[in-house]
């Protein structure tokens, strides 16, 4: 009786260790994955921001400061994104700029209403607010994967093997909205170690 | 609560993939018990016929019955999805017309993008009743339908919502185990209808006046009752599958949209519509998110209606949503 104890502990063992192992690179995979993501999305908001300032750049003549800031931090954007991914703190300075820009453009479009009410406006509004949310969206998903991937590498027993799989804590997306930085799945307390 | 959601979301993957396998093969052996039971019954007539008359010892109904159902279970997981579609008098939107059709298709784009989801293929509904549905087999084969109705009663927010909770649906693989119960209800009623005629009493030439004997009476009482039950199992079936998972992906589209409260004030509009979406048959009504039928049980929970509601009670689905939305904005200290 007593080897054949031995045995199935033995099978059990191992089929727990391959079952996380496994578990774990899915999730690293997955991580990756999300992050190639935000960087298809933010491309994505860079391709598409010089058309959307072309199109309202004759409506908009008075507005042309708030105009020349969201190409600059476009342009900023683009020369940090060429760094690649190494500097997640900084392409994320460069993006929240963007995106704040952004905003500032959002809300000089509210404030004509006679602006709003030719068609291309109102295109202009839909596309840069699905442009915004697509890039919240994709940094969401991934903050939630990284988070899932480092809460599953630290916690015991799967910690044991993380080392084997050579998992790492995997940098979080930094958010300046303070309402953004509320939500309660976005654990903040992982500083990205660059 | 991400990793709890994530946990929950493998063991209803699982889940759904076990019971869509359980369903294929109940569907399947339902049939072969129809099939060798009347083959049964047929031998058991004509054992004591006289030796030059026709002795029914090989079980043709049986096996061609247990094929054709495998043949339908095969075909119904290839095309339960365009099926649902038909059925519901969808029209795919390739390129957007109009604003409205744009912005669901951004809607629709961001939303797979925070389930991490391919994009699914949208259909229109034709319907003024606001109300959507999900089906395909996974979340590469997908589909999202919306009515006509919703696109104009809700905001932009409410539509994430609504999309969320309908890739929620997707992501779960809730969309493979409902079209494949759609498509066999479907094929259920079908083979039914046409049988019945066959087996309405009196067409049959059983006027020999030998008595049977009275296993073979019992018999056949339960294979003919068998056969009038058909329906009203899948029916059962179809109601039993859909309730729970509202709830998940009610939840699911919270996560994905961080937004419960614009969910639960669309939710409020479709039940305030209350209209039945016409366009959408009894065989799909567990696909929607909201009880295509209008009907009134849908608004109790209790026995009866836990028994006969395909969805749980809209007032409880939006508290839950209040529950979260409110439970998020004092995280935030608004």
């Amino acid at each position: 009786m007593g080897p054949l104890a031995f045995l199935i502990v033995l099978v059990v063992v191992a089929a727990w260790l391959i079952a996380a192992y496994n578990g774990l690179v899915a999730l690293k995979n997955q991580t990756l994955n999300a992050f190639k993501q935000i960087d298809v999305q933010l491309k994505r908001r860079h391709d598409l921001i010089p058309n959307l300032v072309n199109a309202v750049r004759g409506a908009m003549d008075f507005e042309k400061s708030t105009l020349e800031a969201v190409i600059q931090a476009r342009n900023q954007a683009v020369k940090v994104n060429a760094t690649g991914p190494d500097g997640i703190k900084q392409i994320s300075r460069a993006e929240n700029a963007l995106s704040s820009a952004l905003q500032r453009l959002m809300v000089v479009v509210e404030q004509y209403p006679q602006l709003r009410a030719t068609g291309n406006i109102g295109q202009l509004q839909e596309e840069l607010t699905s442009t915004e949310n697509k890039v919240a969206f994709a940094r969401q998903l991934y903050n939630d994967t990284a988070t899932q991937y480092n809460t599953k590498q630290q916690q015991f027993p799967t910690s044991l093997v993380a080392g084997l799989a050579k998992a790492q804590p995997a940098d979080l997306w930094e958010i300046e909205d303070q309402g953004e930085r509320a939500v309660p799945q976005v654990d903040l307390s992982l500083k990205p170690k660059t | 609560m991400s990793d709890e959601t994530s946990l929950n979301l493998f063991q209803q993957q699982e889940a759904n993939r076990r019971r869509t396998v359980v369903l294929v093969v109940g569907f399947v052996v339902f049939f072969a018990w129809l099939g060798f039971g009347g083959d049964y019954i047929y031998y058991l007539f004509t054992l004591g016929a006289p030796r030059q008359a026709y002795h029914h010892t090989f079980p043709w109904f049986g096996l061609g019955l247990s094929l054709a159902a495998a043949a339908i279970a095969r075909y119904a997981y290839q095309t339960g999805a365009q099926k649902v579609l038909w059925s519901a008098g969808a029209r795919e939107m390739v390129d957007p017309r109009s604003d409205q059709e744009r912005q669901l298709v951004n809607v629709v784009e961001e939303m797979s993008i925070a389930a991490g989801t391919p994009r699914p293929r949208i259909w229109i509904v034709d319907d003024p009743d606001p109300n959507a549905f999900a089906t395909g087999t996974d979340p590469l084969h997908s589909h999202v339908a919306v009515t006509q109705g919703l696109l104009d009663l809700c905001t932009r927010d409410e539509l994430q919502g609504v999309v969320a909770h309908e890739l929620g649906h997707v992501k779960n693989l809730d969309v493979r185990l409902m079209t494949m119960l759609a498509a066999l209800v479907g094929a259920v009623a079908l083979m039914h209808d046409g049988t019945s005629r066959v087996l309405r009493p009196g067409s049959g030439s059983s006027g020999e006046g030998r008595k049977p004997s009275p296993l073979v009476l019992i018999l056949l009482v339960v294979w003919i009752v068998s056969w009038i039950l058909a329906p009203i199992i899948a029916q059962l079936l179809a109601i039993a599958v859909s309730r729970k998972r509202e709830y998940l992906a009610d939840a699911m589209s919270a996560q994905f949209t961080r937004n419960p409260l614009a969910l639960a004030s669309a939710l409020q509009k479709i039940e305030g519509a209350d209209a039945p979406t016409t366009h959408i048959k009894r065989g799909a009504a567990h696909l929607c998110i909201a009880d295509p039928l209008g009907r009134r049980l849908t608004s109790h929970e209790g026995l009866f209606a836990d028994a006969l509601a395909t969805h749980p009670p809209m007032a409880k689905r939006i508290a839950i949503l209040r529950g979260m939305g409110y439970a998020q904005l004092k995280q935030q200290g608004r």
